[in-house]
């Protein structure tokens, strides 16, 4: 199976801060990759690295065998899906205007959109008679929903969720990562999934990426992290947290 | 004061305020076409000073000018020497009462008193005609209350050497003429301190209530005489004669100066004190004027233009002013905001040019725009400083909209992959709608306030009253400006958050 997303001895700083340290990554096709590490880890920098918010100090990142540059980065964000914590929905915009935003823009056909519409609605559990609230009068899971279905309009090849559920109350917390587990597992979604919370990591990932002060230190199953750590700070981070693992 | 232009232009005003009245809304977006239109027909321009005198001599210009067949209209109150010399120079106006001494004083900025042959013939070399003197000497004089100067035992100004403790208020072109206050004081040697700028018809109104004790006056003001007080006597001969002409414009129409001509000779000072006597009593130049055809050709009495329309006219020519100047500084300041939202060194070169133009007054912002050409005394450069000041809060308030969008949300509109103009014109700018708009609403706001200035360079609008009651120490006339440009302030206010709901997409305003 190839990789969607390689990145080569790829590294940014902001000012003398090392924010991410020169990095190889290669994201598998079908699969849901996992960053967890503690904050400042550096784990959304390399996520937003991939979607061209940042550039690299150093390194390529190539998406689908092609390096993202800034002539095809604008092409290349049509196939890849981003959702942040926040849900990042414009406030002006009725839910389903934030959805088929991009959509309208490459001129899809009315009947095509109104169709993915209602299949996302279905995928997502979001009521279609929400469609034309505003997000101030949606919950935060209803929002989050909304935002998942806008990253997954144009069915991008890659996803890229940025703690999605960190600011959720955690009843809607579960039910939305039951919910998102079914979908990628229906779509057999490339998922790069950024997490501080292991429980959640363990949930979804197929593969786990632990990184800690700008550096990747383990990548491999849970079994792995927990049976063969690489580094003291990986049983450290797992002991941690290991009271909700076993729970 | 009732003819700021023929009846013609004015019932041509109201036909277009009644056009206009059912979509106010299209008449603030549709005026650069009114005023285009407005300035297209050629008559003879007839300017005149801010103050009775001038506006009376002007009114008689325009009705001789008018009689004789050739269309003529009067600017009344433009301002003083200095802006009614350039326009003349600059064509903007084609002839205006002046005064001999004047002409030698602040014109060719000479000590010595020039004879009429000295002045026309340097008139002449900037192609300036003048006329031979209308018939009475205007000439400076310092009045006081009588009882306080039969107190004192003042009766020449010589006398006021030995009161300094005597309060002067004058008006600000006499504390800076050549001929004015500073080499009066020197050639009388007076010891007074406490010396006010004040405007001309307020210091009347000082001077009775003691505010003041002394002030200047022209001779033939007809507030002397009125107000019962005491011209002191010029015992050192320091007042220049100040004789009353025209000056015009040499290549002006020849049977425009011949019709000028015809007032040489006809005018002396006790029947110029009573022309504006008329005029301050009655409120109304041209009626005043009239009286001075009276005399001769009997009754062609003008029927002054009726309140509603005056309003009507005034009003309108507001909103053209207020209207035009918003609708280019939306038009600049939005596109300069966005640039400005970017910060670096032209985003804050940009806020910096824009802060700076509001720190001039707008007085002054006026007074620097007269005598650039292509502005010069006209509605353009009303609008044009209008423009400058409306820009400020509409650049400022765009440029925080736009910085005021949470990070996330911009990288969310970033992420999507909609191209940098999408990204502005469909997330970022209806994002800071409420911000931009209330920076417009401040600036129309703001700029109906400041549009009543435009008077002063004869530009018309809600000024024009409020700058005549002035003129005149009329309460009434005042209020006739004040109280609606008050309710257009608080109408546009009301207009602009209709305006709100229209154009602040609804879900920020949930």
């Amino acid at each position: 199976m190839s990789a969607l997303v390689r990145l080569v001895d790829v590294s940014k700083s902001y000012r003398d801060a090392a924010a991410l340290h020169p990095t190889n990554l290669s994201i598998d096709r079908g699969k849901i990759t996992v960053l967890i590490g503690p904050s400042g880890c550096g784990k959304s920098t390399l996520l937003r690295l991939i979607i061209g918010l940042i550039k690299p100090d150093s390194g390529s990142i190539k998406f689908d065998g092609e390096p993202i540059t800034p002539d095809n980065i604008d092409v290349l964000r049509h196939r890849i899906g981003y959702v942040i914590q926040e849900g990042g929905l414009f406030p002006h915009l009725t839910s389903r205007a934030n959805v088929l935003l991009m959509a309208r823009h490459i001129a899809k056909s009315q009947k095509e959109m109104q169709r993915r519409l209602l299949e996302l609605c279905e995928l997502t559990r979001f009521s279609n008679q929400l469609l034309p609230r505003y997000p101030v009068e949606l919950s935060g899971g209803q929002r989050q929903r909304v935002s998942l279905m806008r990253a997954l309009m144009l069915s991008p090849e890659l996803l890229l969720l940025d703690e999605p559920l960190g600011a959720l109350d955690p009843l809607v917390r579960a039910s939305l990562q039951k919910d998102l587990k079914e979908i990628f597992a229906r779509l057999r979604q490339t998922v790069l999934f950024v997490t501080h919370d292991l429980a959640e990591a363990i949930y979804f990932g197929n593969e786990i990426v632990l990184m800690n002060e700008g550096r990747i230190v383990q990548k491999g199953s849970v079994t792995d992290l927990r049976e063969k750590p690489a580094d003291p700070f990986v049983s450290e981070f797992i002991n941690a947290q290991r009271g909700v693992v076993l729970t | 004061m009732s003819s700021m232009v023929g009846r013609d232009h004015s019932s041509l005003a109201v036909a277009r305020a009644r056009r206009a009245r059912p979509s106010i809304l299209l008449l603030l977006f549709l005026i650069p076409v009114a005023v285009v239109v407005s300035a297209s027909a050629n008559p003879i321009v007839i300017g005149s000073k801010k103050f009775t005198e001038s506006y009376v001599l002007g009114e008689i210009a325009r009705r001789t000018l008018t009689d004789a067949g050739i269309p003529a209209e009067h600017r009344e109150g433009m301002g003083g020497t200095i802006i009614l010399w350039q326009a003349l120079r600059g064509g903007q106006i084609d002839a205006y009462p002046e005064y001999t001494g004047t002409i030698a004083q602040e014109i060719f900025k000479t000590d010595r008193e020039l004879s009429l042959e000295e002045i026309r013939n340097a008139l002449g070399k900037l192609d300036v005609g003048m006329t031979i003197p209308l018939g009475f000497n205007n000439t400076y004089a310092l009045v006081m209350r009588p009882t306080e100067a039969q107190r004192l035992g003042v009766r020449t100004i010589t006398d006021l050497r030995k009161f300094p403790e005597l309060k002067i208020g004058l008006t600000h072109e006499f504390l800076d003429r050549r001929d004015g206050w500073r080499p009066l004081r020197e050639r009388y040697a007076l010891p007074q301190q406490n010396v006010i700028g004040i405007d001309h018809a307020l210091g009347y109104s000082a001077l009775a209530n003691g505010s003041i004790d002394v002030k200047d006056a022209y001779s033939t003001d007809a507030k002397i005489e009125q107000n019962d007080l005491i011209a002191l006597e010029d015992d050192l001969h320091f007042f220049p004669k100040y004789e009353a002409v025209f000056l015009f414009r040499s290549s002006m129409r020849a049977d425009a100066i011949a019709a000028l001509r015809r007032l040489e000779g006809t005018l002396d000072e006790k029947r110029m004190i009573q022309l504006n006597a008329e005029a301050e009593r009655t409120k109304n130049y041209t009626r005043a004027a009239n009286l001075y055809f009276e005399r001769g050709t009997g009754s062609t009495h003008v029927i002054g233009e009726s309140f509603p329309h005056k309003l009507a006219r005034w009003t309108f020519r507001h909103l053209q002013l207020v209207g035009f100047s918003l609708l280019l500084s939306v038009v600049a300041g939005i596109p300069l905001g966005i640039v400005a939202s970017r910060g670096g060194v032209i985003g804050h070169g940009i806020l910096g040019f824009a802060g700076v133009v509001q720190t001039i007054p707008s007085l002054a912002l006026l007074a620097l725009l007269v005598p650039l050409p292509f502005f010069g005394i006209s509605a353009r450069t009303a609008i044009a400083a209008l423009f400058l000041y409306g820009l400020l809060p509409i650049v400022r308030n765009t440029a925080t909209g736009l910085q005021d969008i949470p990070r996330p949300l911009r990288e969310s509109a970033i992420a999507l992959g909609l191209s940098p103009i999408s990204r502005l014109c469909e997330i970022y700018l209806p994002m800071a709608s409420r911000s931009i708009l209330s920076g417009i609403k401040t600036s129309a706001v703001i700029n109906i306030g400041t549009a009543t200035l435009a008077a002063l360079i004869g530009a018309g609008g809600l000024g024009e009253p409020i700058l005549s009651g002035l003129n005149l120490n009329d309460h009434v006339t005042i209020l006739q400006g004040a109280i609606p440009a008050a309710v257009l302030a608080l109408f546009v206010q009301w207009f602009f958050d209709l305006l709100d709901r229209v154009l602040i997409p609804k879900g920020l305003r949930l």
